[in-house]
């Protein structure tokens, strides 16, 4: 049993584990970044800016679900397909759409097609990256534009009277005091990302979902890759207790990072922390 | 073909009336408008029915959550965390294969394998979670004032609840309540995309709009038409809700009202 788990195809669900780990650790902090042009943006003196970041805090956030996702994966793809045609390919002359059919010359594709397989991978991973990043961003920068308008006022006009320039004001007085605001947004958002993974495989990277369901299931009943029968279900309940535990940990660790911003801070909580600290 | 006729013979047909084949090629417009609108019904479907029972069940979980006892409370946190923590799409998929797997013991889960009642019992198992925890923390947050004033006019066990408690937590509860029905219909396009086989291709409304998108590799219009029937059928859902809300909060003035917050989440 234990070395039929360790064969090379199981050692792929174990790697595609690592993949959705890594996908949460770069896409998170992507997403923040996004979050945070967005809400700057938002906010902005100048209208056009504020007008491009409320508008895409809106759009993104006013579309369904995972069609979004099918959507954007191929309009990304397709997109940037068009761009490098219309660069490398300018004596090109049939049309793009032909009909149903997207149709780019060859120096065009991307990756390109006599690209190694791991390109083509890798490229895929990234678009899913991206995806995940606009979308999320989205929410985040919605997030963080609650927060910066929930730091008290009389803080900005104190800043102000102490003559900070508007630029100083946000990274010195805005920006460290919104965290403790926006870390319930954020951390449910990062929930709802954990819980987000499983539609990588939607996106055609090979997920855990894809392997779970590779390795569980049987082929044919009689010419089977597998020495065993219909093991999916119990491959998906060991992806639940995955996703679970994860869950988990998260709570804690949010919790604690949340008593650690709490700190010193202006709100009831802080208050509750700092009595308690007296008595 | 005329339009009318597109629609005669595939306005149901998610249902399996109408026309049995789907169109090959020359998709036109209307084909796609229909289809999509076609799959609609089973959107609808699953969403009205997971939130009817899941309404109950969640005021259950969460009186249970709420409770002192431990016998209670126990398996209503616990129930609320498996639903909570884990992805929607684990669940459904997990859901099918388990049925799956029960059918060969015993025969009665026959139709459980089946989207219409394996995906359905999912969806009003994850709605009556989340619901469950919006009404326990609605319940936490019922004024003191509201059950010192019940006790005082003597109410106590089923009246108090019925009267006082349950009123007063729906009306709190009311606006995120509305977000998780939007969200749920949200979440019924997964179901025919884990798991759960589409049978005699009779799917959901996204089921087609893939459809159309593989046959065409066009995504441009399949989707933007899912995404205007969502947000069609999301504009209804807030009307409904609406009134809803106005009724539970009719005793107070006007400008105390909690006004309905939006708030749309992306993945369960």
């Amino acid at each position: 049993m234990a070395c039929y788990l360790t064969t090379g195809k199981h050692m792929s669900i174990y790697f595609s584990v690592i993949t959705v780990l890594v996908l949460l650790a770069i896409t998170a902090p992507i997403a923040l970044l996004f979050g945070f042009g967005g809400a700057s943006a938002a906010r902005s003196q100048i209208a056009p800016l504020r007008w491009f970041g409320k508008g895409y805090i809106a759009v993104v956030r006013g579309v369904p679900d995972i069609a979004f996702f099918l959507f954007f994966v191929i309009a990304l793809d397709q997109g940037i397909e068009y761009l490098r045609h219309k660069v490398l390919c300018p004596d090109w002359s049939e049309p793009i759409r032909q009909g149903n059919d997207f149709v780019v010359c060859q120096a065009a594709k991307m990756p390109l097609g006599s690209a190694p397989q791991w390109v083509h991978e890798t490229y895929g991973f990234a678009l899913a990256v991206l995806t995940f990043a606009i979308v999320f961003g989205a929410f985040a920068a919605n997030v963080l534009f609650g927060a910066m308008r929930a730091v008290p006022r009389a803080q900005l006009e104190t800043a102000e009277a102490y003559g900070m320039t508007q630029r100083q004001t946000f990274w010195r007085v805005l920006v460290p005091q919104m965290w403790v605001y926006a870390l319930p947004g954020l951390s449910n958002l990062w929930m709802v990302l954990i819980k987000a993974t499983p539609l990588l495989f939607l996106l055609g990277v090979e997920d855990i979902v894809y392997w779970a369901r590779e390795l569980g299931g049987t082929k044919t009943p009689r010419f089977t890759d597998y020495p065993h029968g219909d093991w999916r279900m119990w491959y998906f309940l060991a992806l639940l207790v995955f996703y679970l535990l994860f869950t988990r940990v998260s709570e804690v660790v949010l919790a604690r990072i949340m008593a650690r911003l709490t700190h010193g801070q202006a709100t009831a909580a802080g208050e509750a922390q700092r009595k308690a600290a007296v008595a | 073909m005329s339009c009318l006729q597109t629609i005669q013979d595939y306005g149901l047909r998610a249902i399996g009336i109408g026309e049995r084949l789907l169109p090959r090629d020359d998709f036109t417009l209307c084909q796609q408008f229909t289809l999509i609108g076609s799959g609609m019904i089973w959107n609808i479907y699953f969403g009205l029915f997971a939130l009817l029972m899941g309404f109950f069940l969640a005021t259950a979980l969460a009186m249970g959550k709420a409770s002192s006892r431990a016998v209670l409370r126990k398996p209503a946190e616990w129930f609320i965390f498996l639903f909570r923590g884990s992805p929607l799409f684990i669940q459904f998929f997990f859901a099918y294969f388990l049925f799956l797997n029960l059918k060969s013991v015993s025969p009665i889960f026959d139709p459980f394998t089946a989207a219409w009642l394996g995906a359905l019992i999912v969806l009003f198992f994850n709605t009556a979670a989340y619901s469950g925890e919006i009404f326990f923390g609605a319940l936490q947050s019922i004024p003191k004032g509201d059950t010192e004033a019940a006790d005082a006019y003597g109410l106590s066990g089923w009246m108090r609840f019925r009267r006082i408690i349950w009123p007063t937590m729906l009306r709190l509860a009311w606006p995120a309540y509305t977000n998780e029905a939007i969200f749920l219909f949200h979440a019924t396009a997964l179901v025919f995309f884990s798991g759960f086989p589409a049978w005699q291709q009779r799917g959901d409304a996204l089921y087609y709009a893939n459809y159309f998108a593989d046959k065409t590799f066009n995504p441009f219009v399949p989707y933007p038409i899912l995404a205007f029937y969502f947000i069609l059928l999301t504009l209804v859902v807030i009307a409904l809700f609406g009134l809803v809300n106005a009724r539970l909060n009719r005793h107070l003035p006007q400008d105390v009202r909690p006004r309905m917050r939006l708030r749309p989440n992306l993945i369960r």
